[in-house]
């Protein structure tokens, strides 16, 4: 057991009083986040300045034996920083700055805290031909905590999990080095986070900060064209939509595609839209990638199963908006503001039998649901999401809402998805599904790079 | 309760000497009026004709048919009895869940007269300032006072037959005598369309255009001549109420605007074919806006006037990008008295 005292005064002899904290209202505040986890209180919350107060607050935590649970803005949903056994929230926000921007090798080295709204807004203003894969996350959200998870983006049909387009990475270790993973660790330049090298990006990304904690991360940019405009497609039944997905993604002129269902408000009812996004320097540019994709789904438009949707401008502004406002919309959608989804990634084929799937467990929790789907590196694969909402003050809709949520989950793996920052329990059902050997590996790493076990307990545990 | 009959008279049609329903038509073409005649036949028949296929569904014929027999009314009729989709399915599922009358709508500080909005937000931004004066409250608006003649454009007369009634009875309960209308589809809906479907309008619908007429008159003092060339864009809910055509050319003259003589205006006007392109695909509706748009500049507009907003949203930019000036009819008016446009363009693609 450690002695809080003595943790404590270490941690204010690190950052300074003002970033440490083991008062009744942080923790209440860092014990839960916006999903359906159960909470659980962390003794000290603290704030780091530099990658040397990271270094010296893992080491104290490793002499003292004490869990460490690195946080970006909290928003996963599935409790992945909810710190289960207690011990030091290493709240991020303090290292927000942008380090350096290469036009030309298209990257950008950040902080641990650096929202997606910082870069975002940074990259406007001072390199506008220069765009990041943004997450329907909302602004606050990092770009650190986003590709620890595995998030996806606006650019994630073009380019993969935006944890695919990371090209460097500095962490700190378990026990208290900094290590430079990519390019970055023989060259000043951060352009691969692997390729030629081995790539060591994987011991730390999707391992939800069990592994390490990450300090600076490098990120691919994309070039940014001067417009940008999203066609919406309607189809009336699931089986067509694997179809149409891949018919855009074929075009190889669709930078997002997306597919949105809900049974409210009307005028979703019934029908599923799918917004497939395109960009241009000039008017003609736009119009040959507006005709490629009409071409591709020309055939469906023919048949009359497939529609295409002329949005006015009013409609059509929340659909171009980055980060999408309908996440923040549909969480109150049941007046309590609560929400959570499953967002098990499956090849696109499943389409049809997930979306049956959620409109079954709505039924039967009695839950409100959404789902957006998003297509992932040229139909590779997607997410899809089952998503329900809940209003935080009636805990019989929220245990409605988990079980509708654990039943997906579960579904989900039997047909041969991958849930997405799962949580614990969640965690818990893809490891008993893994090959014994993947989970020995993982045991492996995680007992060789964090032998106290003081990162993240709870999460990745291999039993 | 038993399903509205379609009011058509098909000795009017045996009896016509011009087919101008078909013979007019700008989309579908025929060798003779002889062939004219016989295809129209049989339609009234019953029997398949390419015309139920290939009807882009402008309304047009409405305006054409020199009889007043509703020709449109009766293809919409006999697409639905055929099952003929004039466009996508899930498009037409989509139009009949967003406006299903589900008990939504607003309904402002209502006396015996009223502004109807219909299901257009975008008068909530038009409907300011002096010519709306003492009456800018008095609104209804949502699926429960939704017209629904765009039903027509899908070949649905029955959702129409099913809930028009209701949203009648929804603005009579509200003790509404005279309904100023701001979209054409809703006072055609009341003045055409009710009728021909033997449907009792028990309030006066007032085409917002002789409102702002009667308005203006009254504002005549701080009317400054606007003194612009306009063209017009007429809207294809507009051949539902020819007769309120006329209102353009009075305002116009009231306010100092030119109506340009242009190709594209009164019957053969082209409409902002946003319907043809969710119907029939973009290579028809890129061209219809094309020609429209070369036609207002090659006849030196300086302004294109929308009556419709649905116009507005496909066609503003458009006609922006061009070197016109796109405007509502109100906002013009407006203009005339000195008052700002309250409508203005969204650059949609812009945001990066």
């Amino acid at each position: 057991m450690a002695n809080t005292s003595v943790v404590y005064d270490s941690l204010v002899k690190i950052v300074g009083k003002d970033f440490v904290s083991d008062r009744r209202e942080e923790r209440y505040f860092y014990a839960r986040d916006g999903g359906l986890m159960p909470p659980h209180e962390p003794d000290f919350v603290v704030m780091p300045r530099t990658t040397e107060d990271v270094q010296e607050i893992v080491k104290l935590a490793n002499r003292e034996k004490v869990p460490i649970v690195p946080i970006g803005a909290g928003l996963a949903l599935t409790g992945l920083v909810i710190p289960q056994r207690g011990g030091i929230v290493l709240d991020m926000k303090r290292m927000d700055r942008i380090l350096e921007v290469n036009e030309r090798a298209r990257y950008v080295v950040v902080e641990a805290g650096v929202t997606q709204g910082a870069l975002k807004n940074y990259l406007q203003r001072h390199y506008p031909n220069l765009r990041h894969s943004i997450p329907d996350a909302p602004p606050v959200a990092t770009v650190v905590a986003n590709a620890v998870i595995h998030g996806q983006g606006r650019l994630s049909q073009q380019h993969g999990f935006n944890s695919d387009m990371v090209s460097g990475l500095e962490v700190v270790l378990p026990t208290g080095e900094v290590c430079r993973i990519g390019s970055c660790s023989v060259s000043s330049y951060w352009f691969s986070k692997g390729a030629p090298l081995p790539d060591l990006s994987g011991l730390f990304l999707g391992w939800f900060g069990t592994t390490g904690v990450i300090t600076k991360l490098g990120l691919k940019l994309y070039p940014c064209k001067k417009m940008r405009d999203v066609m919406v497609f309607l189809a009336d039944k699931a089986e067509l939509v694997p179809d149409i997905m891949l018919r855009l993604s074929h075009t190889e002129m669709v930078e997002d595609a997306v597919v949105s269902a809900a049974p409210l408000p009307l005028r979703f009812r019934g029908t599923f839209w799918v917004m497939a996004y395109i960009t241009g320097d000039s008017d003609e540019e736009l119009e040959f990638k507006r005709k490629m994709v009409w071409d591709a789904l020309w055939e469906h438009f023919e048949n009359r199963d497939v529609g295409f949707l002329s949005v006015p401008p009013d409609m059509k502004a929340p659909l171009m908006s980055m980060p999408s406002k309908d996440t923040t919309r549909f969480a109150d959608v049941s007046k309590g503001g609560g929400f959570q989804y499953a967002g098990p990634i499956t090849p696109i084929e499943k389409f049809p039998a997930f979306h049956r799937k959620l409109e079954e467990v709505a039924a039967k929790y009695n839950v409100f649901y959404a789902s957006t789907t998003r297509l992932i590196g040229a139909g590779h694969c997607m997410m899809f999401s089952f998503s329900f909402s809940f209003n935080r003050a009636n805990p019989d809709e929220m245990a409605r809402a988990k079980k509708a949520l654990d039943e997906c989950s579960r579904f989900s793996l039997e047909e041969g998805g991958v849930l997405w920052k799962a949580d614990v329990d969640e965690q818990k059902l893809l490891m008993n599904k893994m090959d014994p050997n993947t989970l020995a590996l993982i045991r492996k790493i995680k007992q060789l790079l964090d032998p106290n076990g003081i990162m993240n307990p709870g999460n990745w545990e291999v039993p | 309760m038993p399903s509205a009959e379609l009011k058509f008279d098909k000795t009017k049609c045996t009896k016509c000497k011009t087919v101008s329903c078909l013979t007019k038509c700008q989309y579908l073409d025929f060798k003779s009026k002889e062939q004219a005649r016989k295809e129209w036949q049989k339609v009234i028949n019953g029997e398949d004709s390419f015309i139920l296929q290939s009807c882009t569904t402008c309304y047009a014929c409405e305006e054409y048919c020199p009889l007043g027999n509703h020709p449109f009314y009766l293809i919409v009729e006999r697409q639905e009895q055929k099952g003929i989709l004039p466009a996508p399915r899930p498009i037409i599922t989509m139009w009949i869940n967003q406006c299903q009358p589900v008990g939504k709508f607003m309904v402002g500080k209502v006396e015996q007269r009223a502004l109807s909005y219909c299901f257009l937000p975008h008068f909530a931004t038009l409907v300011k300032g002096k010519l709306f004066d003492g009456i800018a409250w008095a609104v209804i608006f949502g699926q429960e006072f939704f017209c629904n003649a765009v039903y027509l454009h899908y070949a649905r007369a029955s959702i129409i037959k099913e809930r028009l009634p209701r949203i009648i009875e929804n603005i009579k309960n509200q003790g509404i005598k005279e309904l100023i209308c701001l979209h054409d589809e809703c006072y055609g809906t009341f003045t055409s369309l009710a009728p021909a479907y033997v449907m009792e309008v028990p309030f006066k619908p007032i085409h917002y255009y002789e409102y702002l007429y009667n308005r203006l008159k009254e504002l005549q003092s701080l009317i400054s001549p606007l003194n612009i060339k306009a063209a017009y864009q007429r809207n294809c809910s507009a051949r539902l109420c020819p007769e309120t055509d006329h209102y353009v050319d009075d305002i116009f003259q009231l306010i100092g605007v030119e109506r340009i003589k242009r190709k594209h205006d009164h019957e053969d006007a082209l409409c902002c074919a946003e319907i043809i392109r969710m119907a029939k695909g973009p290579s028809l509706a890129d061209d219809i806006q094309k020609r429209n748009i070369d036609d207002m500049a090659a006849f030196g507009a300086e302004y294109c006037v929308f009556n419709c907003p649905a116009c507005w949203d496909s066609l503003a930019l458009k006609v922006a990008k061009r070197g016109i000036k796109p405007i509502h009819m109100i906002d013009l008016c407006k203009l005339a008295i000195s008052e700002p446009q309250s409508l203005r363009l969204v650059e949609a693609t812009a945001e990066v």
